[in-house]
């Protein structure tokens, strides 16, 4: 039972980034009809924004002080960060501290401009190319994309540590009455589950209540009709092209405290994200959401011992197994509109 | 002959007479002469060019005639390598058993995948590919360790039962071999300053892809090709005629499956160790680039583009900062600096870089590849007046 809680919750963690960023697909596809193979490298650009700004808020000038000696018998040198310096010790290194969550600041303007940069110089003009050329095009992108940042940051993952004070685990048993120390879990991806909740929720209000989103949906439904009323659709998908983005890049910021990021972790979840999105069904945004998680669940299932002792290496293949059976049985998806890209 | 047109038949006779003479024709620096590292006549190299032109001729049967874009193809010369090194393990190191079971194995794995994701079209075909070849990578990785040793890669060992020839084993594993002369056997001759190596190992390679270039071409001139090219330019108008197109579209998906599992054992062959990351989903990316590259759809663009992308990530991989400085050190001081530091992310560790540029800039630019290229600059040609308007027999005949 414990088990089973605990995998649970593993699985709602890792089914938020697959949620996250088939999301940021589904709108990418719903809108612009564009299979965007280089999303990943959105999520992995993301999470190198929170590299950048721990890097940017170490910055530091050196001193040297005399009174002191370090083990050679030389004179201390003393590195103190400019925004200790600024701000004073504490503040400072509260900063310094909680470098993670401000990288959420710097990297939504950041990822809004990349991905509008990448539909207005690129993809726009695959529009009306075969989607085997859009798929070709963005895969060529992502690798050039994961190669500049290999370049920049270098081929080892890079620790980015979460606040210190965000950076325990918490004892889930005991607040929900099973004994103490049964369920504990670590702090930093709970709060990652709520703040993909809080992400997801954000979209879907954004799509549904205001007066932006209902434009968009609509030219969802009828991209043709939208453009006769009037409406400049094209540059309201290109900013929704921006807001996928947007989301991935955060997702991936999220991420950095649970796993080191490099430079291939994008294509990591590329390719499971595709299989996610394609279980919800193309073009269906609550259809990936719920995809994402479910699988994430299934795939946290699966990695337990009792599971695999029965099947061993499922834990591995599930998640394939499971897209293969929803698009041979039902290949609009689970929640996909009937009649769209059925074939 | 051969069941060929004459322009046919010259074309087959052109690129025979290429691959043999390849030791000579890709050595044409002196050793002595600072070009000489642009030299691409060593066995090594000329094996990979040759494996893969087998590679993507076999997926541009699939691809370029259907238009099925396949991202799971890795996954069969995966099969194909493995299916060799376990032969070399249990039977003799004689290529021969190994090669016959790579092939085999992968048309059936192809047929497997292929009953299974035919069903579906489009970008769902992509990635139900995808998915199976992810599959198989994973499981590579992890159950099937027994059979496939994991992440470390399988390969011959002096330990090994090897029914056939054990009583030949020495002290040492054997290399691999058909019927005694070995992969490895080079005859250097040295000439005009050159030396060129004929590599057992090479003419193997390249005469196996001969004969599959020439299937290839049997299948692009025949009825069977016609009705895959159908398929590719209106599939539902050929399923409205009552045609079932399923049945084409399986046998053209097995025989790129074979192609690419005799690529994979042909790989083992020449280097008896087979790693999981050959399956990996990038290694199907180099072979979609390599056949857009060349010219999709066309006889003689996938052997260029794997041919174009081998050599150069030979030669790009091969430049250092050293060598940069001494090609522009006519340049004044800061403007060989600039150009160092525009160039440098581009070659050594960084060719990965340039392939994706490439990829991009094929894709964009020039979507037939390097024959829609060739003609582009022939037509210009025939367009001057005066000027000699014959395109060239090579692309007349790719068409």
């Amino acid at each position: 039972m414990d088990a089973i809680l605990l995998q649970t919750l593993n699985g709602l963690d890792k089914g938020s980034a697959y949620a996250l960023i088939a999301l940021g697909l589904t709108l990418i596809f719903g809108t612009l009809g564009v299979v965007n193979f280089a999303h990943g490298a959105v999520f992995m650009i993301g999470a190198f924004c929170a590299v950048s700004m721990n890097r940017l808020l170490h910055l530091s000038y050196m001193t040297v002080d005399p009174t002191k000696k370090d083990f050679l018998g030389n004179p201390m040198k003393i590195q103190t960060p400019y925004i200790e310096a600024w701000f004073g010790h504490d503040t400072g290194a509260a900063l310094l501290n909680w470098s993670v969550p401000l990288a959420l600041l710097l990297a939504l303007p950041v990822m809004i401009v990349v991905g509008v940069v990448m539909e207005r110089g690129l993809i726009k003009h695959f529009y009306k190319r075969p989607h085997a050329d859009q798929i070709l095009v963005t895969f060529g992108l992502a690798i050039v994309l994961q190669e500049i940042v290999k370049q920049i940051f270098g081929a080892n993952p890079i620790p980015t540590p979460a606040p210190h004070a965000l950076a325990g685990a918490l004892d889930l048993g005991a607040m929900i009455g099973l004994k103490a120390g049964a369920v504990v879990y670590p702090t930093w991806r709970m709060i990652y589950f709520l703040f993909s909740l809080i992400v997801i929720g954000g979209v879907f209000s954004f799509l549904q209540f205001t007066t932006f989103g209902m434009v968009v949906r609509a030219g969802m439904a009828d991209r043709e009709t939208v453009g006769l009323l009037g409406i400049n659709i094209d540059k309201r998908f290109s900013i929704m092209f921006g807001l996928a983005a947007a989301v991935a890049g955060l997702a991936g910021v999220m991420y950095t405290p649970i796993n080191a990021p490099n430079y291939h972790m994008g294509m990591d979840f590329l390719v499971l994200s595709f299989v996610v999105v394609v279980v919800g069904g193309m073009g269906s945004l609550p259809g990936a959401v719920a995809a994402g998680f479910l699988l994430g669940i299934l795939e946290s299932y699966g990695s337990m011992n009792a599971v695999k002792s029965l099947l061993p290496g499922i834990d591995q293949i599930i998640i394939y197994v499971i897209a293969i059976v929803v698009l041979l049985t039902r290949p609009r998806g689970l929640m996909g509109r009937k009649g769209v890209m059925e074939d | 002959m051969l069941g060929l047109s004459k322009k046919d038949l010259m074309f087959l006779m052109i690129v025979t007479a290429l691959t043999l003479a390849a030791p000579i024709l890709l050595n044409p620096f002196p050793e002595s002469s600072a070009l000489a590292q642009f030299n691409a006549g060593y066995p090594d190299l000329m094996q990979r060019i040759a494996i893969f032109a087998i590679f993507a001729v076999g997926f541009n049967i699939l691809f370029g005639l259907t238009g099925y874009l396949s991202f799971g193809h890795a996954a069969f010369v995966g099969v194909g390598s493995y299916a060799t090194i376990w032969m070399f393990k249990l039977l003799s190191m004689n290529i021969l058993p190994g090669i016959l079971l790579s092939v085999t194995l992968g048309g059936i794995f192809a047929y497997l995948i292929g009953f299974v994701s035919l069903r579906r079209s489009g970008i769902y075909f992509s990635i139900l590919t995808l998915a199976f070849a992810q599959m198989c990578f994973n499981l590579a990785y992890s159950v099937l360790t027994p059979l496939t040793n994991g992440e470390s890669g399988l390969q011959p060992e002096l330990s090994d039962p090897r029914i056939l020839d054990a009583a030949r084993a020495g002290g040492t594993v054997a290399t691999p071999n058909l019927f005694g002369l070995g992969m490895n056997a080079t005859w250097k001759v040295e000439a005009l300053g050159r030396v060129f190596q004929f590599n057992a190992g090479y003419y193997v390679c390249g005469v196996i892809s001969v004969l599959m270039f020439y299937l290839a071409l049997r299948i692009f001139r025949s009825p069977f090709g016609m009705m895959l090219r159908a398929i590719k330019s209106n599939q539902h108008r050929l399923n409205y005629t009552g045609l079932n197109s399923r049945p084409y579209m399986l046998t053209a998906f097995v025989i790129s499956g074979m192609y690419a599992g005799l690529a994979g054992g042909l790989l083992a062959a020449m280097d008896p160790l087979a790693g999981p990351d050959r399956m990996q989903w990038t290694a199907s990316g180099e072979v979609v680039l390599m056949t857009i590259l060349g010219g999709t759809g066309t006889l003689l663009g996938p052997v260029l583009g794997a041919g174009f992308i081998k050599y150069f990530e030979n030669i790009f991989s091969k430049i250092n900062d050293t060598v940069l400085h001494s090609w522009f050190s006519f340049l004044p001081k800061w403007l060989e600096d600039i150009c160092v530091a525009i160039i440098h992310p581009f070659v050594g560790q960084g060719w990965n870089l340039t392939l994706g540029v490439l990829f991009m800039g094929v894709v964009i630019f020039l979507p037939g590849g390097l024959i829609e290229g060739g003609q582009r600059i022939g037509r210009l040609w025939r367009r001057k007046p005066g000027g000699n308007g014959a395109p060239s027999a090579k692309n007349a005949a790719a068409e």
